[in-house]
């Protein structure tokens, strides 16, 4: 049995589908994190984002942060959902669901597998400002 | 020989376009071809860091590249 799912969609994401995907009768938990686009960098209101990937890479990356998340934490399942194209404000660019037989587990995969997608998964994020567009830390 | 390279992100900005097909010398590293894009393509300078992908994988620089694998220009990421 497939114990991971990742995707990369133009379409709206769908927390139920994660959920749906990592349940199960043996599992204690499940621990969601959704990233949301927010409305403001340092200061300046944002209006939009644009995210790109380099998709056969980036699921290429995404699974092997699931398959990292399943040998290194005791946890059961792991989806790993990524948005690409134009988001609003409020609009969600990321889901990462784990289930597992305790909470801490899951906990610490989903905060594991959240920092090494920002770290390693090559999608770009473009925040579209009042006066300018910007390519989000292109110049670290 | 020839190989297809792939720009994504602030690269595609900076070199006008997000694929070219480039001849490089047999034999060739991902070393090499740094130093042949950053001197055909100076705007690459204007990033103070960004990694080489071989068909798909980061790459540490030594690995050799053959006919028509595919090579892309990955500036710092900022998905999530």
């Amino acid at each position: 049995m497939d114990h991971s799912f990742v995707k990369i969609t133009d379409q709206k994401l769908d927390l139920q589908e994660c959920m749906d995907f990592v349940f199960d009768d043996s599992c204690g938990g499940i621990v969601n994190f959704v990233g949301t686009v927010r409305n403001d960098t340092s200061g300046k209101e944002v209006k939009q984002l644009e995210f790109s990937s380099y998709k056969p890479m980036a699921l290429k990356e995404m699974q092997k942060i699931a398959d990292r998340s399943l040998a290194e934490f005791d946890i059961y399942k792991i989806a790993i959902h990524h948005a690409v194209g134009l988001l609003q404000i409020g609009e969600v660019p990321v889901i990462i669901v784990v289930a597992a037989k305790h909470r801490k587990a899951a906990f610490e995969a989903c905060e594991f597998a959240i920092d090494t997608l920002k770290e390693t998964v090559p999608i770009w994020k473009k925040e579209y400002f009042t006066d300018g567009e910007v390519w989000v830390n292109a110049h670290p | 020989m020839k190989i297809t390279v792939l720009f994504f992100g602030i690269t595609t900005d900076l070199i006008q376009r997000s694929v070219l097909e480039l001849t490089i010398t047999e034999g060739s590293n991902v070393a090499d071809f740094r130093k042949q894009l950053q001197t055909d393509y100076p705007q690459l300078s204007n990033l103070n860091t960004y990694a080489i992908a071989l068909n798909e994988e980061y790459t540490s620089g030594d690995e050799v590249i053959h006919q028509n694998d595919t090579l892309a220009v990955i500036p710092p990421v900022s998905g999530g």
